[in-house]
Parts: structure tokens; C-alpha cells; sequence
């Protein structure tokens, strides 16, 4: 009896001295809401993974910063994205029909991460064949244009 | 039961003794690991030179690739070879010298040099300290130097040195890079004309040249030269601190022999370490009187932004003559045959070692001023006073081995000389003289290396030995084997061998550095916005095709995974056709490369927000496809085009597309 104890109390004491170094491994992965007790997906509450938490726009577009997103778009990303038809990857016109904001930026500014745990990125890149959407060394102002620009689509 | 309570106690001792063992085992694994490295167990040498995966090495070190003329870039200590940076050699792999944007960096007065022979990387100074900014390296044979800029690790520039007869004892720099040097090693008719070799002695000089480094762009131009007499100018090295402002040629041949140097060039009992007082020749400069000589040598830039190099015809440059500069070039007599100039990280000791000798000869900067201060001389020849030895002299490291080259320093008052002959290192102090340890390399010695071992501040931990011969060490392959660097911990008493790695050509000498010093500045990508190439495709909408007679310009982008244009017709039998290739990527680690079935050229290897330009004369009929060489992405196999070629009088309409 005392030794099962004590064989006990060892094992218990290595555990505790050796478990703590891998606390913390598992930070949050994805968005997957749970609603209830099924699980539901709903891409148009889904902000992605990135920078971008939470953004407002305003009923208006401002003209200026479309043109500004445009400018940076066709540099970086057309020759991947048409903006109204299917190429490489899919046309951002009426993407914000389909995705939150906060999605297209963090899209844009984190794609190695969302294509990798994002589910809605994860769907399109099986999608799209595997061709993975490239990190084109975007700031947040400037994707934050391209977001107003692909409001004008 | 007596019995059994005995057995009970025991084994609750047992017990109790693994809880302890197991808590402290597990609570202690971080310092164990870090006293494994430090030591607690050195016999597993093998520890201290392991790089766990993913982690990065400590140092950089720089080795000049000798007759391969090229850089290679290792890690240490694990000695991991990182990237080979084509200097003077044309490399295929990365189209330098077969692309039109860098062809122009390997052009001199004689034409395209695809390949010379690259002996001594030295890092540029700051304040005496290595600050990773720039690697500076000379081209032996067609005497140039040349500048890698360390943000980007590619050559920068190349300057060609006139009046020169291979550059040697270069590009050793001063303490904040104000010049690095050109000493010729082969003297030649001044200037050079079709004379008698036997008149060796009346029509030959040798030339030291002085380059100055511009402290923003690091620009080279050749300030200065001095006219010497024709000796064989072998190494060079800068003072530091108090001798700031100077800077040592050792010579051999003073004998002045043009033929079977083997004999001839090893008779006198001294040769001479050349004093240069820089700073004084900054005066006479300014005094006006540096002669502007007719010179014809290039001077070739690569420009960042445009991403292309162009070589510059250079056709004069300004020459000092010691006769008419009192001061500005004493001789320092030193035996025999002096190799390697060192000098230690006060500034105070310029160490001169005699190839063909078994000493040392160690001279003082102080007494060497004094000296000049006494008009000390023994002799004038050609209007340099030669200093008196004794008087110059510090001390003698005595019987230390046989055929020492080089010294280096590791800050703690010690230096390191390599023995070629003996096949050794010789650890021995500054200001005693004394031998205080010796290890023996396999084989055959010639530079050694401790990371700013050469500088006011070494950062003496490590030394690599770069040998000559490896016979024995690794697996044959053939008549020729493999060179071989050699790494030793240097912070005990002891030196101690780590590691045996193989080095890319002849590692000639190389310079250390802490990875600090560059990781932060290392350049990840070219900004598309900043690329101001005149052929650049900068979007898909950019990308074109246009005849010009019968040249054809390909304006072509490439991102994963395709080309644009993928599919071109038109082209004609004997046209020439530039293909202008961008790569859109704005990530790191995503070149793309580009190659055409049959083109009798290099592939282009092209970065992110880079343009490259490669030529293809089509000399038959067909359909070839180009792809993309470097392996990109999951759809890499599909990175493919077309491109037809049709008879030279045919009426095939120009054309080009992309998923049509």
C-alpha cells in the first residue's frame, strides 16, 4: 500500500516538474463558431486571422482611396486576380457580398496563416487548385485601399 | 515480516531517491544544455559545433573561393556552406556575367574576363570594427577589386587597377574604410610598353594604389597610386590607432629578378616592409603634387534601382613619386622574404613574417617614428630612406615553427600565426615574445582567420585555418580532392580543433563576423515601386512584345505559376530576342528562374521586384518550350510557355498571349 503511494507521488511529481514546458502550444486555431450544439459556419461573421480585428466603412466610398487601392492592385495582384472574372484566383468584385472586411484585409495581409487555418481560405484554395494566394508585402493602409476599390467593382 | 519491513524501506528509500532525481533532472535540462556547450563535458567537440535545425549560426564567415574567384559565405560554428557569391567568375546558375545587366561587371580594358583569381575578403571598418556593410575582395590576375554590398550579398562594383601587374596585397582597408589598397605583386614596364624583359631592372616599377571608399554610397575611386621600385609587393595591412594613417606593403624580390624568382628572389638576407603615410600623401595631393597619368581602366557599378551594371572607361589617374614626397614611403628591413603584414589591435606592433625564415619579426610603430625622427637610415634607394633595423625592431618570436605566413589577434593579447611549412598554428604572446601554445593543421596551412582578428577589435572565439592540401581527410573523388578550412575554439589557454569542413575552390583568407552585425539588414525583397529597370514589366498589363529590325523585346512577368506572355509567335530564324523578365512576388524566398530549350545561354535566376535580361539567337525552325527552373509552388510544373519560331522570310504575325 505505502509504496503504491509513493510510486503514485512520483509519478504525479515528474508529471507536474516536466508538464509545464509545453503549456500555451496550442494557441487559437481557425474561427469555427460554435452555435449551439451543431457547428455552423457562417463565412460573413468570419474576420479571418490577421491584423485587422475590427473595421468600419462608411456609407460612402471614398474616391480617393479607391483610386489609391486600384493603383497598388494592378501592381501586386492582377496578375492573379481580374477583378470581375475568375483567373488564378477569384475576382474581388462583390467580394464583400461574400466576406466580412476584416476577411479580405487579413486575406491580404496574413495569406501563409489563413490558408492555412482560415476554413473559408482553406476551402478556396482546394478551389482554386492549390495556388496558394502570395503574401505581396502589403501594408494595412494600403489593403484598406484595396478594400475601397473593390467596393467600386 | 521483519523480513518484508526491511524490504519496504529500501525500496521507499529508492523510491524517494528517483522523485528527487526525476524533479531536479527535469527542472535543470536548460542549464544542463548550456553547460554541455560551455564545457561540463568538452570532450564532444561535436556538440560544440552542432547548429540545431532551424537555429542560425553565430558567426558569418567570408572565404574567398581563390582560383574559383568567387565568395562563399559559411556559418560558423557549424561551418555550413550558405551561398557562394559570384565576384570575377561568371556563374551560370545565377546568369552573372550572361545576363545583359551583368555582363558590364566583368568587362576591363581588355575586354570580358570570365574568370579570375580572388584571395582576400575584408570586411569594411567602422571605428576599427567590422560593421557589416560591405566585403571587399581582390581579383589577382587582371588586377581589380571589387565590393559586395552585404545587404544583398551580390557584387556592388568593380574598379580595375592601372599601372598594376596583379593585384596581391589587397584590398586590405584603414580603420573607418577610408581606402582600401592595390599593391602589385608582378612589376611591370611603367607604362607599360614592348621592352626587353632583361630590362627589368631600369624600365619596370611597382605600384601601390590607394582606392578611397565614399562613407554613404561606398563607392571606389583610385585616389592615388605611388611609384615604388620593382619589387614583388606581397600583403598589406592598415595601422590602427596610433598608427592610424599608415599603411605596410611587405615586398620580396628586392633583388629585382625577372626570371627563376625560385633562386633569384631569395638572396638577400632582408627584403623591406613598405611604410605609406596615407595621410601625408592626402597633403601632397592637396599641394598639387600628384602627376595626372594617362591610364585606361574600367570602372564598372551596378546600380540597385535599375537593377543593371555599367562599366565606365576611366583614363587617367593620379601618381605620387617618393622622390618628390619627403616622408611619404620609408623601407622597414625584415627578414627574409616577408609574407604576411600584420598588425596587432593597439596599433603598436607591425608583425612581419619571414616565408623563409623560422622567426618572427615583430617591429615597433613607436621606435619606427622615432627613428624617422632621427633620420635613422642605412640607405636611400630611389628616394626611400631605408630605416635601420635595430632600430625599428620590437622583438623576435623566436624558432616558433618553419615558413610562418600570417598573424591574426584575439583582442586578449595574443597572437596566431600559421606555420606553411611546419603545418601549424602558433599561439604566442604580444610584447614577450614567448610561444604559449602550438596545434597542428592538416595540411599545409597558408591564411588563418579569427572574426575581426585583423581589426582594433577582434572578437576572438573561434579561428579557421584554410589549408592548402587535404590528402587524407575526406573521401577521394579523383586526382583532385577537396580544400578544407579547419575550426578551433580559441577561448583557453588550449587551442582546440572542432570541425574539418570543405570549402568551395582554394580558401585563400577570409574575414569573420557576429551575425548581428548583418542579419538586421539583409535585404528580403526588391520593392516593385522602386524598380526603375527601363525594360520592367511591372504588371501583367505592362507585358508587350516589339520588333525593333531584328531584335525582339519580350517584356515578361512571372509570378506563381505563370508566365505572361506564356505563348509567343512571330519570332524569326536569327532574330535576336531580349527577354526582359520581372518577377512580380513581393515575398521573401520566391525567385522565379526562366530558361528557353536550346538558347545557348545561362538561366536567369530572378528575385522578387527584380528584372533580368537574357539574349537568344533562334537558329532553327519549331515550337520550344521555356519554364520556370526554380522550384515556386504546387503548380511549378505548370509554369511553361511556347515560344515558335518560324523561317527567317516568313510572314508568321507577331503575337503574344496569356490564357486565350
Amino acid at each position: 500500500m505505502y509504496i503504491k503511494y509513493l510510486i503514485i507521488l512520483l509519478v504525479v511529481t515528474t508529471a507536474i516538474s516536466c508538464g509545464s514546458g509545453n503549456q500555451g502550444a496550442d494557441a487559437d486555431k481557425g474561427t469555427e463558431q460554435k452555435t449551439g450544439e451543431a457547428t455552423v459556419h457562417d463565412p460573413m461573421k468570419n474576420k479571418g486571422i490577421g491584423p485587422i480585428k475590427n473595421i468600419v466603412i462608411a456609407n460612402e466610398i471614398d474616391r480617393e482611396m479607391a483610386a489609391k487601392g486600384e493603383e497598388i492592385y494592378n501592381l501586386k495582384c492582377k496578375a492573379c486576380h481580374k477583378p470581375t472574372e475568375k483567373f488564378i484566383g477569384p475576382a474581388p468584385k462583390g467580394v464583400l457580398d461574400r466576406r466580412t472586411p476584416e476577411w479580405v484585409m487579413n486575406m491580404i495581409l496574413n495569406p501563409e496563416i489563413m490558408i492555412k487555418e482560415d476554413p473559408d481560405a482553406k476551402a478556396l484554395l482546394i478551389e482554386y487548385n492549390m495556388a496558394p494566394m502570395a503574401n505581396q508585402g502589403i501594408t494595412e493602409e494600403e489593403a484598406r485601399a484595396m478594400l475601397e476599390y473593390f467596393r467600386t467593382l | 515480516m521483519k523480513y518484508i519491513n526491511k524490504i519496504k524501506s529500501v525500496l521507499t528509500l529508492i523510491v524517494i531517491a528517483l522523485i528527487v532525481a526525476g524533479i531536479s533532472s527535469c527542472g535543470q535540462q536548460a542549464k544542463d544544455t548550456d553547460a554541455f556547450r560551455k564545457g561540463a563535458l568538452s570532450s564532444d567537440v561535436a556538440s560544440r559545433v552542432y547548429v540545431a535545425p532551424g537555429e542560425y549560426d553565430e558567426f558569418y564567415a567570408f572565404v574567398s573561393g581563390g582560383f574559383s574567384g568567387q565568395l562563399a559565405v559559411y556559418g560558423l560554428p557549424s561551418g555550413r556552406l550558405l551561398r557562394v557569391i559570384p565576384v570575377f567568375s561568371v556563374d551560370p546558375e545565377k546568369a552573372y556575367g550572361f545576363s545583359e545587366e551583368t555582363k558590364p561587371m566583368l568587362e576591363t580594358s581588355f575586354g570580358f574576363q570570365p574568370w579570375d583569381d580572388a584571395h582576400h575578403p575584408e570586411l569594411s571598418q567602422t571605428d576599427g570594427s567590422t560593421d557589416g556593410r560591405w566585403c571587399f575582395i581582390n581579383g589577382n590576375n587582371t588586377p581589380r577589386v571589387a565590393r559586395i554590398d552585404l545587404t544583398t550579398f551580390e557584387t556592388a562594383e568593380i574598379i580595375e587597377i592601372p599601372n598594376s601587374g596583379g593585384n596581391h596585397s589587397s584590398p586590405f582597408t584603414t580603420e573607418n574604410t577610408e581606402y582600401v589598397v592595390a599593391g602589385t605583386r608582378f612589376s611591370v614596364p611603367y607604362p607599360q610598353q614592348d621592352v626587353a624583359i632583361n630590362t627589368y631592372a631600369d624600365k619596370f616599377k611597382g605600384m601601390l594604389s590607394f582606392i578611397k571608399v565614399n562613407p554613404e554610397s561606398g563607392l571606389m575611386n583610385i585616389e592615388f597610386q605611388v611609384l615604388l621600385p620593382a619589387f614583388d609587393y606581397d600583403l598589406a595591412h592598415s595601422g590602427k590607432g596610433k598608427s592610424h594613417g599608415w599603411t605596410f606593403f611587405t615586398s620580396y624580390n628586392t633583388e629585382k629578378a625577372s626570371t627563376l624568382l625560385e633562386v633569384g628572389a631569395s638572396q638577400n638576407d632582408k627584403d623591406f616592409i613598405a611604410a605609406i603615410n596615407w595621410k601625408k600623401a592626402e597633403e601632397y595631393l592637396a599641394q598639387g603634387k600628384g602627376h595626372d597619368v594617362p591610364a585606361n581602366y574600367k570602372h564598372n557599378v551596378y546600380d540597385e534601382a535599375t537593377h543593371m551594371a555599367t562599366s565606365n572607361q576611366m583614363n587617367t589617374v593620379k601618381v605620387l613619386l617618393p622622390e618628390e614626397c619627403p616622408g611619404l614611403v620609408y623601407f622597414l628591413p625584415t627578414p627574409k622574404s616577408p609574407h604576411g603584414i600584420d598588425v596587432d589591435p593597439t596599433g603598436e606592433y607591425i608583425v612581419g613574417n619571414g616565408k623563409l625564415s623560422a622567426d618572427l619579426t615583430v617591429h615597433s610603430f613607436t621606435n619606427m617614428i622615432a627613428a624617422i625622427d632621427n633620420k635613422e637610415y642605412d640607405t636611400i634607394i630611389e628616394g626611400i630612406p631605408v630605416l635601420k633595423f635595430e632600430k625599428v625592431l620590437a622583438g623576435t618570436v623566436k624558432a616558433a615553427g618553419l615558413g610562418p605566413l600570417h598573424t591574426e589577434f584575439d583582442g586578449r593579447g595574443n597572437g596566431y600565426t600559421s606555420f606553411f611549412i611546419s603545418s601549424e598554428i602558433v599561439k604566442w604572446k604580444v610584447g614577450t615574445w614567448e610561444v604559449l601554445d602550438r596545434v597542428s593543421t592538416y595540411y599545409s596551412i597558408g591564411h588563418l582567420m579569427i572574426p575581426g582578428g585583423d581589426s582594433k577589435n577582434p572578437q576572438g572565439k573561434y579561428m579557421v585555418a584554410m589549408n592548402k592540401i587535404t590528402k587524407d581527410r575526406y573521401l577521394p573523388t579523383g586526382p583532385e580532392v577537396t580544400q578544407s578550412a579547419q575550426l578551433f575554439d580559441i577561448t583557453g589557454d588550449k587551442m582546440e580543433l572542432l570541425l574539418d569542413f570543405p570549402t568551395i575552390g582554394e580558401p585563400h583568407y577570409a574575414q569573420g563576423i557576429s551575425a548581428d552585425r548583418i542579419v538586421s539588414k539583409s535585404k528580403k525583397i526588391y520593392k516593385l515601386e522602386e524598380n526603375n529597370h527601363p525594360y520592367a514589366a511591372k504588371s501583367e498589363d505592362a507585358t508587350q512584345v516589339v520588333r525593333d529590325g531584328k531584335d525582339v523585346h519580350v517584356y515578361m512577368t512571372m509570378i506563381r505559376s505563370h508566365f505572361s506572355p506564356d505563348n509567343i509567335e512571330g519570332i524569326k530564324v536569327g532574330d535576336k530576342v531580349y527577354f526582359h523578365v520581372t518577377n512580380l512576388e513581393q515575398d521573401y524566398d520566391v525567385p522565379h528562374g526562366f530558361s528557353v530549350m536550346g538558347f545557348e545561354n545561362a538561366e536567369i535566376l530572378v528575385m522578387p521586384g527584380q528584372t533580368e535580361t537574357i539574349t537568344w539567337i533562334p537558329s532553327r525552325v519549331g515550337v520550344y518550350p521555356f519554364y520556370c527552373t526554380d522550384f515556386c509552388s504546387a503548380l511549378h510544373q505548370e509554369m511553361q510557355g511556347y515560344i515558335r519560331v518560324s523561317a527567317a522570310n516568313s510572314s508568321t504575325e507577331l503575337k503574344w498571349s496569356l490564357g486565350e
